[in-house]
């Protein structure tokens, strides 16, 4: 049973941040059009498609190439007029927000997605499964053993393996990409065992079989790389947060009735600080969306961030747009996903009136 | 909060002894003294090679045509155990020079130039630059004078323009030929491919060994009466200073000392920027409360929805950008991060506490008590974590400069690393290349971590026991 107040907050949560989706993306497309570039790219693009229907058209075929033209020009202001293109700004730039949001933003300019198509939308919605499978992934892998590690390590305070792991955590500084390009020094160009980037094998094997555990293969790396970046500072943090909090009056109260140290750590150390930890997996998602378009492009990853690095290298404009508005739907939905859990968890929100 | 009143009950230490007590750890001393050496390697740079002049020697590509490609660092001897090449310059300005006059009024003339080979691998490329003036295009013969006194024609080469360059090493009919000339000499096929450098260098053996000695290069050509003849013979190397080379033959180390005050002055400007202005605009946000409180939350979820490197990526492709541009949209971008909040809590605890009660019941205004008695309260905690940001914003530039994003002028570490990686760099094993510029950007990074995470036990005193 769900109860009504916690319905209210979710809706009043999602509302609120749709309310920001809209603004976040509204900013977007006023940046990028600062020039007009986001109407010279829409309008090139009804241009060019309204000239190729006329060109292609049995019907125009007798006509001479001026007469063509003027077909061509009518229907051109007609379909502005019809898209509201020759409005004011406010209007015009109204109409981009409602088509950057649903990610309808005509044809790439140069990329096409793997099926062919030049679809905007068909492109990023491709691709944004490779970003999951590898990123979403590490970074909850990530969270999980260093939280758990983080527990362990928080027991034998003072220890040898204690203080190595205070020593190393200077070294998360350092980002998944550039551990990445260590790795593929040693992994590809020195020992040769591994593949320096790519999802799968070149050609792709037929067997499904096989074709994951090619996948796998090309996985190995960026996720390593991923691993070693978050594994020190992860451990050193999560140690430093128990060892704070199990000197809690509580925590010396249940170490003294003699509960065993697994039900302290669960029951009496983890269960009120749960609410920070679902923060720090939250920030850390939130994060992995943005690490991943640099770690995307050093292995070649084919996700939506080396996705955004060619749409840069071309530019294909319409895809560095779509790119912005996708990004911030995933941010909305990670951070609407994660106040839910918040306040189901954190007994002290009680959002929902108790 | 129990390190707030413990940071407040403490005297003001100022700089002096913070620094005592900074250097009391031993980690924090290694990052002051790395930053001590990145500042005076940024200081050097600067004064040694103005900024006009390094942005055009890194685009120049005129200036770098006698100095070999992708040469490793010379230092990397040390680990091969082998003399590598140098690269040699062979002019004729100490030729011998031998002139005979023709019946026609033509002048037939040789030059002979020596020098001496004892590396222990091959040079990577050979070119001939010549540099003459004509009336009428001369055919030049080159002979090979090797030091077991063998001598053979290398090419008979007619100059298509006075500046003519010939790169012998692309040559395929002159590879044929000496590959021929090789296996009539050992009596056999060799065991390794016959090159132009192998083949002109090599002694006469089934395996690759270098004949060390004294070379010559010949010239013989006529002329006529007024033409000038000069030509040289550069032997590339395959190391080159301290740090080598890249594929355009520039020499790495101009990349990587000046990566060093541009990765520093980014770093230290957006850090201390972003968290002066994030502390200013959250200290307002937890004094005032309202209505401008409610506009600065709101303002802060929006930013955090709005995707930073992407937007960084959208306003780079369409404006014209430079290295103070991004900085500006860096920060711009970050002033209300999600770190408001955290500042906003402690502003709203601080503002309940006596002594800002007294202060406002003798009439100091906001303005006055937000300068005066909040922020030298919460500045303290703030330091550590602008430190700490220092490395996120280095490598943060290093990767626009990775993905094409940097200022497209500069030369900056981020940009070498991403030339390495395009040109084959992981492919073919050119480990400094890479190696080079990543180790500068963890050098910088790990001194300001290091420094970082002292600053944040004296300031946090709990972690410190920890």
């Amino acid at each position: 049973m769900i109860p009504k107040g916690f319905l209210k907050f979710v809706v009043k949560r999602t509302v609120l941040l749709l309310i920001s989706l809209v603004v976040a993306v509204y900013i977007s497309i006023l940046l990028a059009n600062f020039g007009g570039l986001i109407d010279e790219m829409v309008k090139s693009d009804l241009l060019m498609s309204i000239t190729m229907n006329v060109r292609n058209n049995p019907a125009f075929q007798g006509l001479t190439a001026s007469e063509k033209q003027k077909i061509i020009d009518s229907m051109y202001q007609a379909a502005l007029e019809a898209r509201g293109l020759n409005t004011p700004f406010l209007i015009r730039s109204l109409y981009h927000l409602k088509n950057a949001l649903t990610l309808d933003l005509g044809t790439a300019l140069y990329l096409t997605s793997d099926s062919g198509s030049k679809q905007v939308r068909l492109i990023i919605l491709e691709r944004l499964p490779q970003t999951i499978m590898l990123f979403t992934s590490v970074t909850i892998i990530n969270f999980f053993t260093t939280l758990l590690g983080g527990l362990l390590i928080a027991r034998k305070y003072g220890s040898k393996i204690d203080r190595a792991i205070s020593a190393l955590a200077p070294t998360s500084v350092i980002p998944g990409w550039v551990y990445g390009i260590f790795l593929i020094l040693i992994f590809y160009t020195w020992l040769h065992i591994l593949p320096p980037g790519g999802m799968v094998d070149y050609p792709p094997p037929k067997d499904p079989v096989l074709y994951s555990l090619s996948v796998l293969k090309h996985m190995v790396l960026p996720m390593l790389s991923w691993i070693i970046a978050g594994l020190f500072l992860g451990l050193y943090s999560n140690r430093t947060f128990f060892l704070i909090f199990s000197t809690e009056d509580y925590v010396e109260v249940a170490k003294a009735k003699g509960l065993p140290p697994r039900q302290v750590d669960m029951g009496y150390v983890m269960r009120p600080t749960l609410p920070s930890i679902i923060t720090g997996l939250s920030f850390a998602i939130i994060g992995s969306w943005g690490g991943a378009i640099i770690t995307e492009t050093v292995f070649d990853w084919p996700g939506l961030g080396m996705l955004l690095a060619s749409a840069l290298s071309y530019p294909d404009p319409p895809v560095i747009v779509g790119e912005v508005a996708i990004y911030a739907w995933l941010l909305t939905l990670t951070v609407l996903t994660l106040d839910i859990i918040y306040a189901f968890l954190d007994p002290r929100v009680k959002v929902w009136g108790g | 909060m129990g390190w707030l009143s413990m940071s407040s009950s403490k005297h003001s230490r100022g700089f002096k002894g913070v620094l005592q007590e900074v250097l009391s750890y031993k980690s924090a001393v290694l990052g002051v003294l790395i930053l001590v050496f990145l500042i005076v390697l940024s200081i050097y740079t600067i004064v040694t090679i103005p900024l006009p002049e390094a942005i055009n020697a890194w685009r120049s590509s005129e200036m770098w045509t006698k100095n070999p490609r992708n040469a490793q660092p010379e230092w990397i001897e040390v680990f091969i155990g082998k003399r590598l090449p140098r690269t040699i310059t062979v002019s004729l300005a100490n030729a011998e020079v031998s002139r005979r006059l023709l019946g026609d009024g033509r002048i037939a003339a040789s030059w002979v130039a020596y020098f001496n080979y004892d590396y222990d691998d091959f040079p990577s490329e050979l070119i001939v630059f010549f540099n003459s003036s004509y009336s009428e295009k001369p055919v030049v013969d080159i002979y090979w004078l090797r030091p077991d006194g063998e001598e053979f024609l290398v090419k008979k080469h007619t100059l298509r323009r006075p500046d003519d360059r010939l790169y012998l090493s692309n040559d395929l009919g002159l590879e044929l030929r000496l590959s021929g000339l090789f296996e009539s000499k050992v009596g056999g096929k060799p065991n390794f491919m016959v090159t132009v450098e192998k083949g002109l260098f090599a002694e006469y053996s089934l395996d690759p060994r270098v004949l060390k000695g004294r070379y010559g290069i010949r010239f013989e050509t006529i002329l006529n009466e007024n033409d000038v003849f000069d030509a040289e013979l550069v032997v590339y190397g395959s190391v080159y200073g301290l740090a080598g080379t890249d594929h355009l033959r520039r020499p790495l180390i101009i990349g990587l000392l000046w990566g060093t005050p541009i990765a520093m002055s980014f770093g230290l400007t957006t850090a201390i920027l972003t968290t002066v202005l994030n502390l200013i605009i959250g200290t307002v946000s937890g004094w005032y409360l309202g209505k401008v409180d409610t506009v600065i939350q709101r303002i802060v979820e929006i930013n955090a929805i709005l995707p930073f490197l992407p937007i960084l990526i959208l306003l780079t492709t369409f404006y014209k950008i430079d290295l103070v541009v991004i900085l500006v949209s860096v920060i711009v971008l970050n002033i209300f991060s999600l770190g408001i909040k955290g500042t906003r809590i402690l502003v709203m605890q601080i503002k309940s506490y006596p002594y800002i009660e007294a202060a406002q019941a003798y009439g100091a205004s906001n303005g006055r008590l937000i300068l005066f008695y909040v922020i030298p309260k919460i500045l303290p905690p703030v330091v550590p974590g602008m430190i700490s940001a220092v490395p996120g914003f280095v490598f943060l530039e290093a990767g626009l400069s990775y993905l094409g994003l940097g200022d497209p002028f500069l030369p900056t570490w981020g940009k070498i690393i991403s030339d390495a990686q395009s040109n084959g760099a992981f492919y073919k094993g050119l480990y400094y290349w890479v190696l080079e510029p990543a180790f500068m950007l963890i050098l910088t990074a790990i001194a300001f971590a290091l420094i970082g995470m002292a600053l944040e036990k004296i300031v946090n005193p709990k972690l410190k026991e920890l």
